[in-house]
């Protein structure tokens, strides 16, 4: 037998170990998947606070006069739209429209842009940009110069600004500044993958720790509690966000998931365009819907959904919801079938379950 | 931990022998690794089951599990209280949280599996 390749670890592994966190590997890199159990993490995050280490994710950094242009001929959204502090959500795509990756823009000045990507996928998209680089712009691998750690929940506003003087209120959504945190020089932005208020910073390695512990300490008068990637998952499944490997990938295009909103056709050429211009016109063949399982049994990734007794898509993620104590999941359905209130089956173990379509996101927080 | 008692399986169940009679369950080691435990599926009282073949399943939030028979026989009771507190099988896998009783068939199958001594260093080695 082969030997596996050593997993890649973040500068908090030996804290997880210390809390005992159960280890997985996550896309080549140990990562906890739980600490206390996913059930009692997720329902802290959707009613106090949870710290996650997502450090694994990838960071790259484009800067130079044509920073901007860079990033719009490689990804979908519109960045150079974006005011210097602002984030948003955008995609990666091959020629043929399929996603290279979804990832983060953050615009920290109008030459240089900040991105968050896939921990599995940041070689790939870094080599990927690079390929596509004729601009005067620099592209670089950043990812060993960042934790990023993630501060979600309705109590994470009020956890986080007891160690930073940056007006954590006055960030808006999808927005982010550059200050202190517990000392120490971090990007704080206001973004999430839980589908509730929250932020995630970006913090040199060598701090991780010390941060950590601080904000520990800052959120334990509302019950903090570290939150493995098993939450981070039935968090952002409630919030139907989509995941790499999951509901998108090299064979989807983000208007079979759904993502239209990432996508802006008028904004000038980009890698992909041709091809969702023709998908526009011609139409998509399959979309990506929400469903919740009617009969006994819960519908996971790759299991076989039926229509009118044959087969017609697939499960792409699967959970009970801890917040609405139903069984949800995503699936794609042939795009003529794909209405909310249909019945389909999803097949659980050769055994074909009642399931109904459902509008999405499955959770919406009080705001 | 792991009670003298009972004996276990690599697959992680374990067995406990009265008389003629198996009761079934799966390890505290089996509970941790998967989780929140959300399901569990048995096999109806009167089925026959065999050594090493699927007996049941458990699911949890994040993963599904066959459970295999580490005896063979005949199911006399399941724990009906885990269908409606799944949970327990995290909070007392060994004891309350058995999952099926059954009339053995082959009592010599039992005294094959392993001790508690013997299942700690398995899953010790496994790590």
């Amino acid at each position: 037998m082969a030997a596996a390749p050593a997993l890649r670890a973040t500068p908090l592994n030996s804290v997880h170990r210390a809390l005992r966190a159960k280890l997985v590997d996550f896309g080549g890199w140990e990562m906890p998947v739980q600490y206390s159990g996913i059930l009692h993490e997720h329902h802290a995050v959707r009613s106090a606070v949870g710290l996650f280490d997502v450090s694994h994710m990838g960071e790259i950094e484009i800067r130079g006069p044509e920073a901007g242009q860079l990033m719009d001929f490689v990804a979908t959204n519109h960045a150079q739209k974006l005011h210097i502090g602002q984030a948003q959500y955008s995609a990666l795509l091959y020629p043929h429209a399929g996603f290279v990756d979804d990832i983060l823009v953050h615009k920290v000045a109008e030459d240089h842009y900040f991105l968050c990507v896939n921990a599995s996928n940041q070689d790939k998209d870094f080599e990927h940009i690079r390929g596509l680089n004729q601009f005067q712009a620099e592209v670089e691998s950043a990812g060993q110069r960042y934790v990023q750690l993630a501060i979600q929940g309705p109590k994470a506003p009020a956890t986080l600004q007891k160690l930073t003087p940056v007006d954590l209120s006055a960030i808006r959504y999808y927005w982010f500044a550059d200050g202190i945190v517990a000392g120490t020089p971090a990007r704080i932005a206001h973004t999430g993958y839980t589908g509730e208020d929250g932020f995630e910073i970006y913090i040199p390695p060598g701090e991780a720790e010390r941060i950590w512990r601080r904000v520990m300490e800052a959120g334990a008068e509302f019950g903090i509690l570290p939150c493995g990637l098993g939450a981070r998952n039935t968090l952002r499944l409630e919030a139907a966000m989509s995941l790499y490997g999951h509901e998108i990938d090299a064979s989807i295009s983000p208007f079979e998931a759904g993502l239209d909103w990432i996508v802006k056709l008028n904004k000038g050429g980009f890698v992909g365009r041709e091809a969702l211009i023709r998908q526009k016109e011609s139409g998509i063949r399959r979309k990506l819907m929400g469903f919740e399982l009617r009969g006994r049994g819960i519908g996971r990734d790759g299991y076989e959904v039926y229509v009118g007794g044959a087969p017609a898509g697939w499960v792409t993620s699967g959970s009970p919801s801890p917040a609405l104590n139903k069984n949800i999941g995503l699936c794609y359905l042939p795009a003529d079938r794909a209405q909310t209130g249909r019945a389909i089956q999803v097949m659980i173990r050769h055994q074909p379950v009642d399931a109904v379509t459902v509008e999405t996101p499955f959770y919406k927080r009080a705001k | 931990m792991y009670p003298e008692n009972l004996r276990y399986t690599k697959e992680h169940e374990w067995v406990r022998v009265e008389g003629n009679t198996g009761t079934i369950g799966i390890t505290d080691h089996a509970q941790q690794e998967l989780g929140d435990i959300v399901y569990v599926d048995m096999p109806k009282v009167g089925t026959r089951v065999e050594q090493g073949k699927t007996l049941g399943s458990v699911e949890s939030v994040k993963a599904v599990s066959d459970i295999y028979a580490p005896v063979s026989g005949d199911v006399v009771e399941i724990n009906q209280t885990l269908a409606d507190a799944p949970e327990k099988l995290n909070e007392d896998p060994h004891g309350e949280a058995w999952l099926v009783k059954i009339r053995l068939s082959v009592p010599a199958e039992f005294e094959k599996l392993m001790s508690a001594a013997e299942y700690q260093t398995y899953i010790g080695a496994e790590k």
